[in-house]
This record gives C-alpha cells, sequence and structure tokens, in this order.
C-alpha cells in the first residue's frame, strides 16, 4: 500500500503537469478553431491576457491550482483511482463508442490477455523444457544450440523482428494478415477462427524471441541445482536422470522461476507498446500509444494505475508463492 | 569471487570464444564510429531532417551492390558534373555550351533526371536542352528564356524531367518512335529504343546551350543528375535521404547512448547498493524500500510519458533510461556487501578506524569490480534496444537520429509493405550486432565470475 501511494505520488507532479499542458493545449486550439475569439481583441497583450484567464479557470474548476502533493488532491486521486474511476478520455473511445475509460481499458485488457499472455505463457513451457533439457546434457548440442539461441535472440528487438515478419509473411509469401485487426464483427461465427489466423503472426514472432532467454534462464538455475549433494546422493542411489530432472531438480528450481513467471506474467498484460504498434493489435500497447500521440490524459493515466497494481499485486503474489515453494524463506530473515 | 585476480580475469576471457568475438566486434563498430565522425561532417548529419538537403538524391533507391547479383541491371544514380564546356561567339550571338556525355548500360529507365545549373547573364538568354542518343537521334527536350535582367545576374533553377513543356516537344517528335508516348513519363520516352519501349543503352550525350545576344553569358555551376533507381551502399528511403550516412552515424550514437547509460547505472547501482549494505539495519530498510519503489515503476510507459512530456532531447533521454537501469544492480551489489562485509579484514579495517567511505571504496568496491564489468556489458543492449524503441515510436531526438528512428520512419512510409527491405534489415541488424557485441562480452565475463555456470 506505502509502495502505491509513493508510486501515485511519482507519477502526480507529472500528471499535473500533462493536464496543465492539456489544458493550455485545448484553451488554444479552441481559440484557433473561432477565429472571431482572436479578432475581437485590440492588442496581443489583452489576448494572450484572456487566453491566461482562460487557463487558470479551467484549472480552477479541476482543482489543480493546489500543488499535487496536498494531501486533499492526493486523497481524492487515491479514492478515485481506488474505485477505477478514471475519468473520461479527451478523444479516444472504445469500440462501442463510450468515452469512459474504465470501459475502453476493460475493452482492451481482454485482447492483450488473448495475445501476450498466451504468448507468455507458451514461451514458459517451452523455456521451462528446453532448459531442463539442456541443464541435463551440459555441454551438449542441444544445449549448446539453446544458449546461444537465447544470446542471440535476446540482442534483436522484438518489434523489428516483427516488422522482418510482417515483411516476409504478409507481403513477400502472402500467408498471414498484416495487420492483425480481425475485420470481421464480433457476432460473426467465424470470428474465433479469423481471431486466430490474425493472432498468429505475432504470436509467432514473440514465442521465437521469447523463449530462448527463458530456457537459458531456467538451464541455469537447474545447472546450480543439479550440482547439490542431494542429486548427487539421487543419481548414485540410482534413480532414473529423467526423473531426477523433472521431479526433483525442477521442483528445486522452482521458486525463481515461479517468481519469474509471474513478473513476466503481469508484464504482458501491459501488452508490448512497441510490438502492439508494429502488428496493430487493438490491445492495451496500442491503446496506450494512441493515447501518448493525441496526449489523451485520463487513458494514460489510467492505463499506468491499472499495469502498475497489476505489478504490484503480482511482486506480492510471487512473494507468497515464493514462501510455498521454498520454506526456508518463510520466516523473517 | 574475491579470489579472481584481474590476470585471472583477463586470460580466462582470452580463453572463452564469445568473449573474443565480441571484443572482435566492437572493434570493427568502434573503428566505423570513429570513420563516421571523421569522413561525414556532423553538419551533414544534422541535417538529417531537411529534405532540402537530400533534393539530389533518388527516392527509394536500392544499394548499389544488389547490381552485383541482377541479371537486368538496375540503373544507377549518376550525378554529372564537369561538362565539356564550349563557348563559341559569332558576331552578335553568344552560346555557351556544356555536354554531359553518359553512358548508359542498364535494364530498366532511370527514375528521373534533374538539370541543376545557375547561370550569370544579363538580358534575357535562351536555354536549349536536347539530347544525343546512342541510335543518333537527336531529341529536343526544353527551349525556354531566362527571366530577363537589366544589370548582370546570378539565376539558379533546377529543370526536371517531369516538367511539362519536356514532354510538350517529346509528343511533337513522336514520329521518330513506333509507339504511343500517352501514358508515359519523359525518361521512359528518351531512354528507350525506337520501335519497342525498351531501355536502350548506349551513350547518350546531354546537350545545354545558353544563346545570349550581345552579352557574355556564362553557366558557373552546372550538373545533371540522372536519377537512378540505385544509390550509395545502402541505398536511399522515401525522403531521399542516403542510408548510408544514418547508419554509419547511428554507430558512434547507439555506442554513446548504450555505454554511459550502462556504466552510469552500474556505477549508481553499485555506489547505492554497498552503502546499504555495508550500513545496514535502518538505513538499509530505507534505501532499499525505496528502491522497491522504482523497481515498481513500469519503465517504458514511464519513458514514454517523461519524453512526451518534459523534452525528447538524447542527453535527457539517457539520463532517464539511468533512472531505471541501476535498481536490479543496486539490489544485487547490497546482498555482495553484505557477504564482503562480515570478512576479517573490514572489521580490522573498522577497528583501526578507517572512514566508511574509505572502507567501501577501498575495500567493498573493488571485491565487485568483476560483477560491475560483467553487468555493465549485459546492460548495454538493453539501453540500446529501449532507446531505439523509443525512437521507433516517434519520441527519438530529431537532430541525433539513431538507427531507431529509421526505422520509425521506414514503418511510416510503410516499407514492409512496399518490399524496401534495405530500409528495414540494416538498422535492425545494426542494433542487434551491437547487443550481440556486449552480451558476448558480458557471457564471457559472466562465466569467469560464476564458475557455477560454466559447467
Amino acid at each position: 500500500m506505502v509502495t502505491l501511494l509513493i508510486t501515485i505520488s511519482l507519477v502526480g507532479s507529472n500528471m499535473d503537469t500533462i493536464l496543465k499542458q492539456g489544458i493550455v493545449f485545448q484553451v488554444r486550439t479552441e481559440i484557433s478553431e473561432n477565429p472571431a475569439i482572436a479578432e475581437s481583441f485590440s492588442s496581443v497583450v489583452e489576448f494572450e491576457e484572456f487566453v491566461q484567464a482562460q487557463i487558470d479557470q479551467r484549472i480552477g474548476i479541476l482543482g489543480l491550482e493546489e500543488p499535487w502533493y496536498s494531501p486533499q488532491r492526493i486523497g481524492i486521486t487515491m479514492y478515485k483511482i481506488m474505485l477505477l474511476d478514471f475519468g473520461h478520455a479527451t478523444f479516444l473511445t472504445s469500440d462501442e463508442g463510450s468515452s469512459d475509460v474504465k470501459d475502453i481499458l476493460f475493452e482492451k485488457l481482454p485482447r492483450t490477455i488473448l495475445l501476450f499472455t498466451t504468448a507468455t505463457i507458451i514461451i514458459s513451457i517451452i523455456g521451462i523444457f528446453l532448459g531442463a533439457l539442456s541443464s541435463s546434457k551440459v555441454g551438449s548440442i542441444i544445449d549448446r544450440i539453446t544458449s546461444s539461441f537465447a544470446i542471440i535472440s535476446s540482442s534483436f528487438p522484438v518489434w523489428w523482428i516483427g516488422m522482418l515478419m510482417i515483411f516476409l509473411f504478409a507481403f513477400t509469401y502472402q500467408i498471414f494478415p498484416a495487420r492483425a485487426t480481425p475485420d470481421i464483427p464480433l457476432s460473426d461465427p467465424r470470428y474465433i477462427g479469423s481471431l486466430l489466423y490474425h493472432m498468429a503472426l505475432p504470436l509467432i514472432t514473440i514465442v521465437m524471441i521469447g523463449f530462448g532467454s527463458w530456457a537459458y534462464l531456467v538451464r541455469n538455475f537447474m545447472v546450480g541445482i543439479m550440482q547439490e549433494d542431494f542429486i548427487m546422493a539421487k543419481k548414485t542411489i540410482g534413480i532414473k536422470q529423467k526423473k531426477i530432472i523433472y521431479t526433483h531438480a525442477l521442483k528445486n528450481a522452482a521458486p525463481p522461476i515461479v517468481t519469474i513467471l509471474a513478473l513476466s506474467l503481469s508484464g504482458s498484460l501491459g501488452g508490448a507498446i512497441i510490438t502492439e504498434a508494429v502488428f496493430d493489435w487493438p490491445g492495451m500497447g496500442r491503446l496506450y500509444f494512441e493515447a501518448i500521440t493525441v496526449m489523451d490524459l485520463p487513458v494514460i493515466i489510467g492505463a499506468t494505475y491499472l499495469l502498475t497494481v497489476f505489478f504490484l499485486i503480482s511482486i506480492f503474489i510471487a512473494d507468497l508463492l515464493y514462501g510455498y515453494f521454498d520454506p526456508r524463506v518463510r520466516r523473517g530473515q | 569471487m574475491s579470489n579472481i585476480t584481474p590476470d585471472d580475469i583477463k586470460h580466462e576471457f582470452l580463453k572463452s570464444k564469445m568473449g573474443i568475438a565480441g571484443i572482435l566486434i566492437l572493434g570493427i563498430l568502434i573503428a566505423v564510429s570513429i570513420i563516421a565522425i571523421i569522413t561525414i561532417p556532423i553538419e551533414t548529419f544534422q541535417e538529417w531532417n531537411n529534405p532540402g538537403k537530400w533534393i539530389l538524391n533518388p527516392k527509394v533507391a536500392t544499394p548499389i551492390w544488389v547490381n552485383i547479383f541482377m541479371a537486368e541491371k538496375i540503373p544507377e544514380h549518376q550525378i554529372l558534373e564537369n561538362p565539356n564546356i564550349r563557348v563559341i561567339s559569332e558576331n552578335e550571338i553568344s552560346l555557351v555550351s556544356h555536354q554531359f556525355g553518359l553512358n548508359f548500360d542498364y535494364d530498366d529507365y532511370p527514375n528521373d533526371f534533374i538539370y541543376v545549373f545557375s547561370a550569370e547573364y544579363s538580358d534575357s538568354p535562351l536555354l536549349e536542352m536536347s539530347v544525343i542518343r546512342p541510335d543518333g537521334v537527336k531529341l529536343d527536350l526544353i527551349s525556354t528564356s531566362l527571366p530577363y535582367s537589366d544589370t548582370k545576374t546570378v539565376y539558379e533553377e533546377r529543370i526536371f524531367s517531369t516538367d511539362r513543356s519536356i514532354k510538350k516537344n517529346l509528343s511533337l517528335q513522336s514520329e521518330k518512335f513506333g509507339f504511343l508516348f500517352e501514358r508515359l513519363s519523359a525518361e521512359d520516352i528518351i531512354f528507350s529504343k525506337n520501335q519497342t519501349n525498351e531501355p536502350l543503352k548506349g551513350n547518350y550525350i546531354f546537350l545545354i546551350n545558353l544563346y545570349g545576344v550581345n552579352t557574355e553569358n556564362q553557366i558557373s555551376e552546372s550538373k545533371l543528375i540522372i536519377g537512378g533507381k540505385a544509390f550509395g551502399i545502402m541505398g536511399t528511403d522515401e525522403l531521399r535521404r542516403d542510408l548510408a550516412v544514418g547508419l554509419l552515424w547511428g554507430t558512434p550514437l547507439a555506442l554513446f547512448i548504450g555505454l554511459v547509460v550502462s556504466i552510469a547505472s552500474v556505477v549508481m547501482g553499485l555506489i547505492y547498493g554497498v552503502y546499504a549494505g555495508y550500513k545496514g539495519k535502518k538505513t538499509d530498510e530505507i534505501m532499499m524500500r525505496f528502491n522497491d519503489v522504482i523497481y515498481a515503476l513500469p519503465a517504458l510507459p514511464f519513458l514514454i510519458i517523461l519524453s512526451v512530456t518534459i523534452s525528447n532531447s538524447i542527453f535527457l533521454m539517457v539520463g532517464f533510461l539511468m533512472v531505471f537501469g541501476w535498481v536490479g544492480i543496486a539490489k544485487v551489489a547490497r546482498s555482495m556487501s553484505l557477504q564482503i562485509k562480515t570478512r576479517g579484514y573490514v572489521d580490522a579495517a573498522n577497528m583501526m578506524g578507517q572512514k566508511d567511505s574509505k572502507i567501501i571504496l577501498k575495500h567493498i568496491l573493488p571485491q565487485l569490480l568483476p560483477y560491475a564489468f560483467a553487468s555493465i556489458a549485459i546492460s548495454v543492449p538493453a539501453a540500446i534496444t529501449t532507446e531505439a524503441g523509443l525512437s521507433f515510436l516517434g519520441l527519438g531526438d530529431p537532430s541525433f537520429p539513431t538507427w531507431g528512428q529509421i526505422l520509425h520512419d521506414a514503418n511510416t512510409f510503410g516499407a514492409a509493405a512496399r518490399g524496401l527491405w534495405w530500409w528495414i534489415i540494416p538498422p535492425g541488424i545494426m542494433i542487434a550486432i551491437t547487443g550481440l557485441a556486449f552480451v558476448f562480452i558480458g557471457n564471457a565475463l559472466d562465466v569467469i565470475i560464476n564458475p557455477k555456470l560454466r559447467r
């Protein structure tokens, strides 16, 4: 809770500047759209004074003249955020046309979960098994391929691979559509098929880039555990290598893996802003990007809060799980 | 951890192939940046977003070396600058004639041609442009009088192949050709065979004549640009920019961003973590809570908000990246210093009354140096890709175009849909190679520091 409060107050100063800038911008555009107002002033000074007065008035209405750190402001903001009341978006609307930020966010969230959370789950499953496999045969060909693939794939930006994939599989060989947004209405029974078809290219890209580093991570944990005495003991007893790896060693490697899994799952909710922008996937990431490009402040703030909250919750859950899997950390230090 | 000496590290490092490969790539990149800084003046580079600077280059031209692999040669972009100049004065009429020879040996028409000149004249001279083709046919292209002037004046103009009077002049000479002109552009006609509309190879001569009456005229600057479809080592983009310039200059920038961000954040994290770990108790608790707060902030969204609201200057972006970079290192450094703190020599130093700052600097930090170097190397790629990502979203510093910005432009102009691979692939490969160099070095160091991984 303390962390949440501090996070909010950290965003606070930024939020205020954004809001104030937004107001200035709004006033200026309104005036420039309506030349009659500008013409009714005799001097530039007078005009500027009028603009300033307008801005001040609006700042007053929104209660922005108090600094963001005043207890009243923070209290109100906190309270509103708790109730998921982010206000109304300035420019963006949800597909149904609602401009309520909450509606927009909850419309985009499932799509992001569909793509990125699926991808994260696939990545972690492939990663865990590949990692376990290569840790069982350290120095083998599989191990080397996994390690070098992990290293190489980690230095490529996902969105660039995305551009390449679009270039290759959407235009050169026309297998997948370039835009990831399905073009069939939701009510159509073929919608799901179309959605999966449109999802394929981004999904493949994300999985391709992601699983290498997962495998490498798991491998490194496992290699550490495989050197411990109890594994040696089990080997000497004569338990099969496979059984040791998949039951005993993997269980012991679970705590850090679960932590990372929880963090990457919550991270996946934000969608990768850039990846979604490349594939035109209508999820949280693209919403975020669109909100930033048109400076739609309530949406930016709402999305940031939502993601931060998810992030904190998942850290909390990860901590709990860590205690469950590794009883050693259950009591304080 | 503590019993590895620098010599050991050097020795082990030279044994690992990966480390050597990383150092090699890094060396090449540094060489490239030095070459870029020396050969390409920074002014050229800062004009990157000024379309006027690049007007003489072709649009979306492929790299020249593509021709090596192609059966049908793509016309290269040619800038002809040194014409044969003849000056003839007969009676009252003076003639300045500039001749450009062009060996055209490609299987496609050029994109366009532009004649750039500046003439010094008085009165109103007549400018004629014509072309003599390899098959001997002479085509008149344009015949225009320059604006009248009483005094001696300098006049600059560009004649484009899209000029309507060229097309008009050509259609007056359509009896020389065996096909219809209707929809063809000027260059498709000039460089075409007589009977069929196919490119005609051979030597072309472009003639530019300036006739004046009673005056001394001069063409001081004279350039003929045959707009090809291939240009330079890396080709050009939609805005006619030479991608080689952008790619070359991107190297020092990426290295600068990556190194500064990672070194600064590692140093910050180390000092912060070690201090917290060494002090322990309340200080440790408070500092680590603060650390957790920063850790909980989603980095990319915040970077975007910061660069939108505050400024998109490259130096500020480096600063922002640092703010998010030091957290993880601080955590590890703290736990390491907790271990080192319990060693006898630290206690001894403490008892001898040495200052805390001295103990930290002299006894604890040196122990963490190998780890520090490894994490510097490992965090460089992240810094570079994050910057590239921000630039890709269009939030980069326009006065210092990076690889990410080239990709941003590529995306906005739909390079993927149009098959402009030379615009997409090289910047990404450069990002990846730079990242790879550091990942290699980092991993090689990592293996040395954590002997557990070696098996």
